[in-house]
């Protein structure tokens, strides 16, 4: 049997493998943030799965969650879930050369597990201690991994090899998961379940429109999930800022022969 | 760093000055910043001022069109949002489409309101950029982390207008050119057909 920690490292080894390996997208396509999506065909078959999975289990299990459970209760679960991810996410910021994050992540746990009823509550925020996110992805990104792929995962969704890998990674990092008093195995994922399931219910509408409501929901959620994870990756860093506006958040349409390059930021009036 | 914190309560007292608000057309003032970030706060007041009325969910968005015709630049969206069809596309057509836009976008995006209620907009900062400016915002919704929302603002139509909007880096404007263009597909490139069904959205 494999030791937690020989598990993890080979575990990180195969992650490498699998990035270098990845099919990898022109430099130059790269650098003007088009979209790179080599799997289409695998990937819009999984997302007639997760399509499926959503309408029969998902989507009626997120209402009824947020429609039975009070929505004070709903958020507190939310800090709960929250709250278990932060020493996880004080190891990437270790990883990612970022120690004041992984201090503001460490503060946030240890006041929120203790004032703050086992995280139930959020008084870290009330003490104006900076909010957190981050994960394995984020710190491939910091090491000078590129996003790879867009792939769509089963039951999981939107995602890229880069981001992909560290949804991996991550089921293994969070130090909770290795605490000889821990409560149950794998507590982070289902508490991330919980949380996932809230955000269904509560913006169930808006989730809808995008997944059910859209020509393309497909492209749809390929688009939105690709800009807003190139935005949330270049943070509060005023430089990588800059470099999302001359070239930013860039994308092809559906159709590159028509629509080989737009600048999000681009004059329409010169069109 | 100027920063003005609007809510709900703040729009109904203001409300009661700008009664007449929709009809008065905006001061020919050259684009700066503070014009900018005001026109911003308008569009905030202006929605805030239609969740609160009680209006039927119709009347609403019969008033978010408006409101989206009063700050947008509806024309130069439409167009974008197109693409390479509004090359193709005739006068007539280009009309046509324009007014269905309009009407696809403000139901799409007012049905989405409801969600926002009680939430509080704060305009950030605004900066010049290659198009016009740049208006920064956060939203705080109940029992969530507050989110990033930014307009892009323009006088390039001949009046201080917003063109593109982007939530939490998602960029507005490129998402419906990408959900037009999947539309135009679905419907074999026929224009004429889907200016009809977005004159159709519910």
């Amino acid at each position: 049997m494999l030791t937690s920690s020989s598990f993890v490292r080979s575990l990180a080894l195969a992650a490498f493998a699998a990035l270098s390996a990845c099919a990898t997208q022109p430099p130059e396509t790269a650098a003007r943030g088009e979209i790179f999506d080599p799997y289409e065909r695998t990937n819009r078959s999984i997302h007639r799965f997760n399509l499926g999975v959503d309408r029969v289990l998902f989507r009626p299990a997120a209402k009824g969650y947020v429609s039975v459970i009070p929505e004070p209760m709903v958020t507190s679960f939310n800090h709960f879930a929250e709250n278990i991810s932060l020493p996880g996410q004080a190891v990437d910021y270790l990883l990612q050369g970022k120690p004041r994050e992984m201090g503001y992540a460490l503060a946030r746990f240890v006041i929120n597990s203790t004032v703050g009823f086992a995280g139930l509550a959020d008084p870290a925020s009330d003490f104006r201690v900076p909010p957190v996110d981050t994960d394995f992805g984020e710190t491939l990104h910091v090491w000078g991994f590129g996003e790879g792929a867009y792939v769509e995962l089963p039951l999981y969704g939107p995602s890229t090899t880069r981001d992909a890998i560290g949804v991996v990674v991550n089921l293994f990092t969070n130090p909770i998961d290795f605490a000889p008093t821990r409560p149950v195995d794998n507590l982070g994922l289902y508490t991330e379940i919980v949380r996932r399931m809230s955000d269904r219910g509560r913006y169930s509408d808006t989730v809808d429109s995008i997944l059910y409501e859209s020509a393309d929901s497909y492209a749809q959620a390929r688009l939105i999930y690709l800009q807003n994870r190139r935005f949330e990756l270049a943070g509060d860093d005023e430089a990588a800022y800059l470099e999302l506006y001359t070239d930013p958040y860039a994308e092809t349409g559906s159709d590159p022969t028509t629509d080989p390059y737009i600048d999000p930021y681009e004059d329409p009036y010169a069109e | 760093m100027p920063s003005n914190a609007m809510n709900r309560r703040v729009f109904v007292t203001s409300a009661l000055a700008g009664m007449s608000l929709a009809a008065a057309p905006l001061p020919a003032l050259a684009l700066t910043e503070a014009a900018a970030m005001q026109l911003v706060n308008s569009v905030v007041a202006d929605i805030n001022r239609v969740i609160d009325s009680g209006k039927s969910e119709n009347a609403m968005l019969k008033d978010f069109e408006q409101i989206f015709v009063r700050y947008g630049d509806v024309p130069i969206m439409a167009r974008y949002a197109l693409g390479a069809d509004a090359r193709s596309a005739s006068p007539a057509q280009m009309r046509q489409f324009t007014n269905a836009f309009q009407h696809y976008i403000s139901r799409k995006y007012g049905r989405r309101f409801r969600e926002f209620i009680g939430g509080q907009v704060t305009v950030k900062s605004a900066r010049k950029i290659k198009a016009g400016y740049e208006v920064r915002s956060t939203v705080k919704l109940r029992g969530e982390a507050p989110f990033e929302v930014t307009f892009l603002v323009s006088d390039k139509s001949g009046k201080d207008k917003f063109y593109n909007m982007f939530i939490e880096g998602v960029n507005m404007l490129l998402t419906e050119r990408t959900e037009i263009g999947a539309m135009l597909d679905a419907r074999k490139g026929n224009l004429n057909q889907l200016i009809q069904d977005l004159n159709r959205t519910g």
